[in-house]
């Protein structure tokens, strides 16, 4: 490179210089030129042509000198490893020198030359500084071992430097103590299955005891270190808790971060009604709420941590509400978070004063938080329901600003307010429509498009409004196009006769202008529902829509669990567990918290405690969960014997609706689901099948009555006999039902063991649970004779009167013939009710299994499953799989179930792999809620 | 763990010095800090933490300088961020001024210093009137008897040396407390607390174990006593030197002080104060013509007691002109490049009550952009006086050679963060 010559050869005159200065034979003039040359390499030069020159200065009893000279190593014996080898020597004679100053230099520098030739002739020196008489030369030693570690690992473990490290952490010196800590901890993070940590009570009592005596960044080390540590019992995990709290009055926030990390964390194994669990608690608030007079970068970490802390021990900071309270000069990335502090705590208690800060707030003239205030307004609504009406008046009052981006985000939010409390306050719908010209942005467009839809008949001049928004159809984005398709059905369905016109324009710009699939598929199914079958129609796209969730963005449990064990942390800054963002990490195990009291040792009443006592249950974003597929584990699951007899468990909660007959939908439940685990049992070496089926928004739509994929038929029990023919006059009838291509079908075996030939069948069915009835008349077309079995596949329909029958799923049948009518009851298995569009979105299922309350979960046992099978098996009795995913070696299913009168069930499967054995072990928690139905 | 390189830039992103710790991070990535900065800020979502790719970068700015750690582990970013403070606080001690001036005229200090302060990313040492006896900006010659590691820096007591010597035993005790009120444009006190720090400046020779008594009210019920005022302190913090194991037992405040100055503790008070100065405004703004101005500020403290140097902030439009004063005490004047009036009132004495209107002209045409709402704050300062009642009861003085030494307490009592939203 021309260029390069040319500068080399405009520096080389400088170079020359410094070369004869440095070898000049006055020691003054030797410091100058080399202080020259690490100024020159300290304002980018490259002055690594001086190597040679340089390094034969290293020899000086000057200790300035020295250290420059080292400086230099440091920075270019990379570059120069062939030279490097010179230093050696020089090394090794600092590593023995009587100062212990220089021996420190020596050994810290040593490690900082990072070439593979030279590390192995730092072995001895080394060896004898970690064992120096001065601690400073031994704290420098013990970081210098993590050094080499991380040039060349097998040579450290071969010379036995891990094991002189350990010993360390019982040295009489704190300082060495913690650089010991942090080295080890250093060197098992990188090899985490080293086991290099093996903390035990002897080893924690020597740290808690340096805690007291070392410096601040030691104390950090020490309590970063005790955090991985799992006490064995409730009463270790006191007496250190107890010995880590005077901590938190220490002046460095790190240190009370640290601390409070141990706190955060071991507190889990204390039982709650311990007394000091309590005083813990209390503890706590006081240190958090001081870090926020930290600097703003702290606090701004200090406020990412005290977000996890509050979704996972609400109890806390709930009083502590005002300290979040914005300030004019805070910076945007403390208000923004503050804000979101505020949101969370807000309760019935303190939402006067929340609100009166949230108006403050969005009149501000930050973008960002103005919006992300207003939109905080709404959460407020969604979230206390006794503030929903002052809400929407602030936000009426906001929208009187007539500020572009608070008027846009305010309309956003309150069609999430329309959602929550359907039919209350749509009384604001003509202010909102005055502002229907200012909305350019698409959130802002489609939330008011949805908004006219929905209440088409309460406006006046929906269509007006609607057609307005068509003209320009071609440039709006596909959110608001899409919006605009459903919004203009919903009308057209409301009012059908004013509006045909506006309906067949959309759909033609819909389907046949616009190249975007989603909607011109979207364009199709309306077009083919509304020229089908319009009553349908109706039943679709004017539906009930599911209730919005109160919470959002809440973290998903174990990912929070994971980040409180990561408190002060950059994971815990980007709420992301440190395999997202940290390379190598992959196949790190993630960190947990231990279990509660009294748990310990039995992993099932684990499973059932976690549960309860996690705040509200939150299924993972689908973001989540595709990462923990990837993650996946596929070898327990996948070869090996099918698995010996289990214990699962499984319960179904309460369902309001109706009420005590929910035990008998339960046991027909559990029934099924055992059978059918039975059958699905036997291919044990399946491919896995990964991630949820096709989950596209259309395949919901099309899938109706499909059963596209099905790898077998839904399970339908043997006949059984269901009329005696000494009861009915010689008729037996037995039978089962059956559930074909999406008809639940009745089949029967009649069997006449009279004497005479029976004529003129016909059948009735008695008011039951589900509605059923004959969706035909029985047809027995020839007459029966004598000896003779007829088969009568009966279609029923779930149109009929409903009543609630005992158990619930009883059936009671009349059969006439030409001799008599005879009654008999029978059984259906539940599952003939789960319809085959039982498959719910995710983002809905998430949503909804957030909003299932406790009471209505419930769990119970299955035998004999294995993972794959189970889900196929599932599907086919159309219990459709939602997602799945691998925790801590469970696999779970989430499930979803829809029942012919609209009732969702919704289940988690576990299913107990990574033992050698095979133990699988399901629990489900389920819960029944109703009135769900696709989103628009 | 923590940092993998530190790097001292100047505004424009120019490196000025920088230390690779663990060379597990390419040192070129700093030259997308800047730019990375750059959008950020432009964005309005600046935020200490950057990222990209894998690397992070977290960052503070003192004066002239962004001081950077980056990483791409894990790391303990409050860890992070106290060093990088911390750093701020060793420089400002060996220069007085931490500017890009000082780094360049002092850079082999600075790299000694870097190399001393952390080590693989490790903080190690970062007292600097420890530091400051064995790295010198003198050259040291190297005298094995002189320059020996004090044995300080790797003591449990890390922060005092041994053989300090005066000639009179002396402790001045400032006890500080900052009000720190937010007050709603209605008037109504939204939060307020107190941050109140006790600030020593040690003159005692030898290894003196000192212990300070409070009239704190968790240490008299615990003690059974009940005696006059007591404080209830909500959080404290305290100098590493103070044994807060003792504390979390019993209350006890004892300690070896560092020598000269040093912050002993903080703490911080949830009572509700009455705010000190009360600020009354109406702030009346006729578009296209004039704003006009009334504030009446209340001294609600003792009438013995006199708030000093009152320092009083109207914000103004940015875009106002032609100010015309009126105070019924003290100056006003017009700080345009703040867009405030500066109301300055040297001696307030308690129950006194002070006027102030101001007029100013608005241009005839409106400004697009819309223009926040900060609010007015106020400055004081009240001495022999602490607003919480907190007294220091005794200092104890013990060392083995048996001197008598004094301690001198001062209180005093200044505005924090001390705020009044307005109506305008």
């Amino acid at each position: 490179n021309e260029w390069m010559f040319l500068f080399s050869l405009v520096c080389s005159g400088e170079i020359f210089e410094l070369k004869a200065e440095l070898n000049s034979d006055k020691k003054e003039k030797k410091k100058e030129a080399v202080k020259k040359v690490i100024a020159s390499m300290t304002v980018g030069k490259d002055v690594s042509a001086l190597f040679p020159d340089v390094v034969n200065c290293m020899q000086t009893d000057n200790l300035e000198l020295k250290k420059l000279v080292y400086l230099y190593l440091m920075n270019y014996a990379k570059s120069q490893p062939d030279m490097a080898i010179m230093a050696v020597n020089t090394f090794v004679k600092d590593c023995e020198d009587p100062n212990p100053l220089i021996r420190a230099l020596a050994v810290r520098t040593m490690g900082c030359i990072r070439v593979d030739k030279i590390t192995e002739y730092l072995c001895e020196p080394l060896r004898k500084c970690l064992k120096d008489e001065d601690p400073y030369v031994r704290k420098t030693a013990a970081v210098c071992v993590a050094k080499l570690h991380d040039i060349n690992a097998q040579l450290v473990e071969d010379q036995g430097f891990l094991d002189t490290l350990k010993d360390l952490i019982s040295d009489s010196n704190p300082m060495v103590v913690a650089n010991a800590v942090a080295a080890l901890s250093e060197i098992a993070e990188s090899h985490p299955n080293s086991n290099l940590l093996d903390l035990n009570p002897q080893t924690i009592n020597k740290l808690l005891t340096a805690l007291n005596e070392c410096t601040e960044w030691g104390q950090i080390f020490i309590l970063d270190c005790l955090a991985n540590y799992t006490p064995r019992d409730d009463r270790e995990s006191q007496s250190i808790c107890e010995r880590v709290t005077p901590r938190l009055s220490h002046a460095n926030s790190a240190v009370v971060l640290s601390a409070v990390k141990v706190l955060m964390k071991f507190m889990e194994m204390l039982p709650k009604d311990l007394d000091y669990y309590g005083t813990l608690l209390k503890k706590l608030a006081p240190p958090l709420v001081t870090l926020l007079s930290a600097e703003p970068e702290l606090q701004y970490v200090a406020l990412r941590n005290i977000n996890l802390i509050v979704q996972r021990r609400p109890e806390i900071m709930k009083h502590e509400m005002k300290v979040f309270f914005v300030k004019y000069n805070d910076p945007i990335y403390v208000k923004l978070e503050k804000l979101d502090i505020m949101i969370r705590l807000a309760s019935q208690a303190n939402i006067a004063q929340v609100l009166a800060e949230l108006k403050e707030y969005a009149t501000e003239v930050d973008v960002d938080f103005v919006r992300k205030a207003v939109r905080a307004i709404g959460r407020c609504a969604i979230k206390v329901e006794q503030s929903a009406e002052r809400c929407v008046s602030t936000l009426l009052d906001l929208i009187q600003t007539k500020v572009n981006y608070v008027v846009q985000e305010a309309i956003v939010v309150i069609k999430d307010i329309f959602r929550k409390y359907p039919n209350k306050y749509e009384s604001v719908i003509a202010t909102l429509c005055e502002n229907l010209d200012s909305l350019d942005e698409p959130e802002a467009r489609a939330a008011m498009i949805w908004i006219v839809g929905e209440y088409a008949e309460r406006i006046d001049n929906a269509d007006e409004l609607l057609e307005s928004f068509l003209e320009g159809f071609h440039d709006e984005s596909t959110q608001v196009q899409l919006q605009l398709l459903t919004a203009i059905v919903k009308l057209f369905l409301k009012k059908p006769t004013e509006t045909q016109e506006l309906v067949q324009q959309v759909l033609s710009l819909a389907t046949q202008d616009s190249d975007n699939p989603d909607l011109r598929d979207r364009g199709y199914i309306y077009w083919r529902l509304l020229s089908t079958d319009p009553v349908a129609a109706k039943e679709v796209v004017l539906a009930e829509k599911p209730l919005i969730s109160e919470e959002t963005d809440l973290i998903e449990p174990t990912l929070l669990e994971e980040l409180i064990c990561h408190i002060g942390t950059l994971a815990s800054v980007y709420h992301k567990p440190p395999s997202a963002f940290v390379e190598g990490s992959r196949g790190v195990q993630h960190k947990r918290l231990p279990c509660s009291a009294g748990s310990v040792d039995s992993p099932e009443t684990s499973s059932t405690a976690g549960v309860s006592d996690a705040p509200p249950a939150v299924i993972p974003s689908q973001g989540d969960l595709l990462g923990d597929l990837l993650n996946l584990d596929l070898t327990p699951t996948t070869t090996g014997p099918p698995p010996p007899a289990v214990s699962t468990g499984m319960q179904l909660g309460a369902m309001d609706l109706l009420g005590g007959g929910l035990d008998s939908l339960c046991d027909t439940l559990v029934c099924d689901l055992q059978i059918g685990a039975g059958f699905g049992a036997a291919p044990a070496a399946m491919p896995a099948s990964f991630g949820a089926p096709g989950s596209g928004g259309l395949d919901d739509l099309f899938d109706l009555g499909s059963g596209v994929g099905m790898p077998m038929g839904a399970y339908s029990p043997p006949k059984s006999v269901w009329l005696q023919a000494m009861k009915a006059k010689g008729l037996e009838i037995s039978g089962t039902f059956a559930r074909r291509a999406g008809v639940i079908q009745m089949e029967m075996t009649l069997t006449n063991k009279a004497m005479s030939v029976m004529t003129d069948f016909a059948i009735q069915f008695n008011r039951n649970s589900f509605g059923l009835s004959p969706a035909g008349p029985l047809q027995v077309l020839t007459p029966l004779s004598p000896n003779q079995s007829i088969e009568v596949a009966l279609p029923l329909n779930t149109s009929g009167p409903v009543m609630k029958m005992d158990p619930l799923n009883n059936l009671q049948v009349a059969v006439k013939n030409n001799i008599d009518v005879f009654y008999f009851s029978c059984q259906y298995p539940i599952s003939m009710l789960f319809v085959e569009d039982g498959k719910m979105e995710r983002q809905i299922f998430l949503a909804t299994w957030k909003d299932i309350p406790n009471e209505n979960e419930s769990q119970f046992q299955i035998k004999d499953c294995h993972l794959n099978a189970v889900s196929n098996k599932l599907q086919g009795s159309n219990i459709f799989t939602i997602a799945k995913r691998t925790v801590d070696g469970q696999d779970m299913l989430y499930l979803s179930v829809k029942l012919t009168n609209g009732i969702w069930v919704l289940a988690e499967l576990r299913i107990q792999a990574g033992n050698p054995n095979y133990t699988p072990c399901i629990c489900c928690y389920s819960a029944v809620i109703k009135n769900i139905t696709p989103s628009f | 763990m923590s940092a993998s390189a530190i790097f001292v830039l100047d505004l424009k992103g120019k490196v000025l010095i920088c230390r690779n710790y663990k060379g597990d991070v390419d040192m070129a990535e700093i030259d997308h800090f800047i730019p990375l900065l750059m959008q950020q800020e432009e964005e309005g979502m600046i935020c200490p933490v950057i990222t990209r790719g894998t690397v992070h970068f977290m960052w503070i700015k003192h004066s002239n300088l962004y001081l950077v750690a980056t990483t791409n582990k894990n790391s303990n970013a409050s860890l992070v961020y106290s060093f990088l403070y911390k750093l701020v606080e060793v420089f400002t001690e060996y220069f007085k001024e931490l500017e890009e001036e000082s780094i360049q005229d002092n850079f082999v200090v600075v790299y000694e210093l870097l190399d001393e302060l952390m080590d693989f990313g490790f903080p190690q040492t970062t007292d600097s009137k420890i530091l400051q006896e064995y790295i010198t900006q003198e050259g040291t010659k190297l005298e094995v008897t002189k320059t020996k590691v004090p044995t300080t820096v790797t003591n449990a007591v890390s922060w005092r040396s041994e053989g300090i010597k005066y000639k009179k035993n002396e402790v001045f005790i400032d006890v500080i407390e900052s009000i720190n009120v937010l007050v709603n444009a209605n008037g109504s006190v939204m939060s307020s607390d107190i941050v109140g720090s006790i600030k020593l400046k040690t003159m005692l020779s030898g290894m003196p174990e000192l212990r300070l008594g409070l009239n704190d009210r968790v240490l008299f019920s615990l003690t059974g006593r009940d005696k006059g005022k007591t404080v209830m302190m909500e959080d404290v913090k305290f100098h590493q030197c103070v044994r807060l194991s003792r504390f979390d037992s019993d209350r006890t405040i004892s300690f070896i002080p560092p020598d000269g100055e040093s912050e002993l503790m903080s703490y911080r008070i949830n009572t509700h104060v009455k705010p000190l100065i009360w600020i009354e405004s109406v702030i009346e703004k006729f578009s296209h013509s004039r704003v006009e101005i009334m504030v009446k500020a209340k001294g609600q403290f003792k009438k013995q007691s006199v708030a000093n140097n009152v320092e009083i902030r109207v914000p103004v439009p940015s875009d106002a002109d032609s100010p015309k004063f009126k105070t019924s005490t003290g100056s006003a004047k017009y700080v345009p490049e703040k867009d405030l009036v500066l109301w300055t009132i040297k001696s307030f004495p308690g129950g006194k009550e002070f006027l102030m209107r101001a007029h100013f002209g608005l241009p005839s045409v409106e400004k697009d952009e819309l223009e926040g709402k900060p609010p007015i704050t106020v400055k004081f300062e009240i001495p022999y006086f602490t607003v919480s009642g907190i007294q220091v009861r005794y200092m104890k003085i013990i060392e083995k050679s048996g001197y008598q030494a004094l301690p001198w307490v001062r209180y005093i009592t200044q505005s924090g963060d001390y705020q009044l939203r307005t109506n305008a």
